[in-house]
């Protein structure tokens, strides 16, 4: 090194140093290693799974007859809900004590009796009550009609899954509602705004951010839930379990059609984690700052990254997710 | 300008008194802001400042008094009962007919967080005032330009910085053309050096003639800005006056006391 050179020139010398050694973390991965291996083995060679006989009737006409059927029930039901349980939740915080009552009603009895009993009950309408109409409560009636016009088995598996499901997501949404702070409806109130639009563009956007997971969550839990319309008596569509159930009784092999359900299952299930991902990214908009983020940053570092991404601190140095100091923000 | 309209003050506050509860925060204020003027609020923290300017706009309801803004009397409609008279609660979206009137900046800037910038400004234009989208939106170019940020509108509030978010928090109220400005210790949750701007766009509001009420801790704001400083403390008006009057020669024990601590 020579005089010659600015101080600010010289490098320091790196830490090059050897590593702590972990011998546990490789024992543990290979103890784990070895299993899934067992268990790989176990499934391929054992006869009773019988692959060839899963493949032949994944594709087969009643089982994709039965995903449909699986598919309707799960989405309508959960729109249902949905709609449902923004109603029950709303209900909650009003100032109308009728309306928090029922509610509240509402999701005492739903939730505190067995979906399987309400899908048979819900099947059997048509019995309880053949006829139903609008009129006066020991009144006149101004319309009527048959139960059984109105109510099928598939309409009655819906309704009793998504009068089911309300009461359950109507509690996820009053937690999202009031995870959104108090000081966003102020803001909105001292802007003129009425209490239906504050709702509506001001509160339930952000409390999708935490209504979105639990609620992906209670949809993986109805597709499978499905499989109970089994409760609902008479002439039923047969979704995916039952479709695989009886061609697994029919044909003696009940264990490769419980593989084919699975199949099905696991790839419904997957494709629904895809959509709620980018839900919560769209709902996750404004609560993180664009650009990479690697590594998930804690509150403080986020707001940093943010402040940094926006330039506005010119001749300072700038400070990234994991604490390092880069150039000056004086690009600009 | 007529004589009635520039002797009518903007805000007119009568023996105002509020309760939570058994806590008796507002006992009897009385307050009147002239139209263009600037008033600033001084205080200790529990002295009931804050809560007396949400009085006005309604965010909080008054137990006894009066409050009229620009002459209209705000939450209630006068009366008559069985040949009584009698005060009527104005339904909410009435009330809310009254807000728009009024701007509020809060202390924790209150943005909405899954909106950019412009959208936090435009969004109440359309909702509240029935602006078309094209007509909102230039507004709040205009508004964002006017204080600073006409190059970081489509930025989220995560993105700004306390001070910025301030500023469009000033400039979504502003857009909503009200009469009156209500700001409720608009630099308190600000880090030191990013007070000034927020003080400084204030500055220039005062300037265009806007009537503004303002609760703060900024001695030196109140004494270059304000037409009027009022001291309050324990729930009651200590003192009132010029800025010259309360800052630099206050009469009462607890305002010099005050003073002694912030100063």
């Amino acid at each position: 090194m020579t005089l010659q050179q600015a101080p600010t020139a010289r490098q320091p010398e790196r830490i090059h140093a050897i590593p702590v050694r972990y011998p546990g973390r490789w024992v543990s991965a290979v103890v784990v290693l070895v299993l899934a291996a067992m268990a790989v083995h176990a499934l391929v060679t054992n006869e009773i799974f019988a692959w060839p006989t899963v493949w032949h009737y994944l594709f087969a006409k009643p089982v994709l007859r039965g995903v449909e059927w699986t598919l309707i029930f799960t989405v309508s039901s959960m729109v249902l809900a949905i709609v449902l349980a923004v109603l029950l939740a709303v209900m909650r915080e009003t100032p109308n004590p009728v309306m928090r009552w029922v509610a509240w009603f509402y999701i005492w009895l739903f939730r505190g009796t067995p979906v399987y009993v309400q899908l048979f009950l819900w099947g059997l309408l048509a019995v309880i009550f053949p006829r139903l109409s609008l009129g006066i409560p020991f009144g006149p009636d101004f319309w009527h009609f048959t139960t059984r016009d109105l109510v099928n088995a598939a309409v009655a598996s819906i309704l009793g899954l998504g009068l089911n499901e309300a009461a359950y997501l109507s509690e996820i949404v009053r937690a999202g509602l009031e995870s959104v702070d108090h000081g966003q409806r102020e803001a909105a109130r001292a802007l003129g705004m009425k209490d239906g639009p504050i709702l509506r563009r001001i509160v339930l956007p952000q409390a999708m951010r935490v209504i979105v997971p639990p609620t992906g969550n209670e949809t993986i839990s109805m597709l499978k839930t499905t499989s109970l319309v089994i409760a609902v008596p008479f002439t039923l569509p047969g979704e995916l379990n039952f479709a695989t159930t009886a061609i697994g009784n029919r044909t003696f092999q009940p264990v490769p059609l419980a593989i084919v359900a699975c199949i099905w299952y696991l790839a419904i299930t997957s494709i629904l984690m895809v959509g709620q991902h980018y839900l919560e990214k769209y709902y996750g908009r404004g609560f993180e700052p664009h650009g990479p983020v690697t590594t998930k940053p804690g509150r403080r570092t986020s707001r940093q990254a943010a402040i940094n991404a926006a330039h506005t601190t010119p001749d300072m140095e700038l400070i990234d997710d994991q604490g390092h100091v880069t150039k000056g923000g004086a690009d600009r | 300008m007529s004589t009635s309209n520039t002797s009518r003050p903007m805000v007119d506050m009568r023996d105002v008194h509020k309760w939570f509860g058994h806590n008796h925060v507002l006992r009897g204020i009385d307050l009147s802001v002239p139209k263009g003027t600037v008033a600033t609020v001084l205080g200790p923290s529990g002295s009931g400042k804050s809560t007396a300017l949400r009085c006005i706009n309604q965010l909080e309801e008054i137990g006894a008094g009066r409050i009229y803004v620009d002459g209209e009397l705000m939450g209630y409609r006068e009366g008559e009962r069985n040949g009584q008279p009698a005060l009527y609660r104005l339904h909410p979206k009435a009330i809310a007919r009254q807000r728009a009137n009024i701007g509020m900046v809060f202390q924790r800037f209150n943005l909405f967080p899954h909106m950019t910038g412009l959208g936090n400004v435009t969004e109440a234009q359309i909702q509240v005032l029935g602006r078309d989208k094209d007509e909102a939106h230039e507004r709040s170019v205009y508004q964002l330009e006017r204080v600073g940020l006409g190059d970081r509108m489509e930025h989220y509030p995560a993105q700004l910085s306390g001070g910025q978010q301030q500023r469009v928090a000033i400039a979504r109220a502003l857009a909503m053309d009200p009469e009156l400005m209500l700001f409720d210790e608009p630099t308190s949750a600000l880090d030191p050096e990013l007070v000034g701007e927020v003080l400084s766009v204030m500055r220039d509001l005062a300037a265009t003639g806007m009537t503004m009420i303002v609760v703060t801790h900024e001695i030196g704001f109140a004494r270059e800005v304000a037409d009027q400083v009022v001291f309050m403390a324990d729930g009651v008006v200590v003192e009132r006056g010029t800025p010259d009057e309360v800052l630099s020669n206050p009469r009462e024990p607890r305002t010099q006391d005050f003073l002694s601590k912030v100063l």
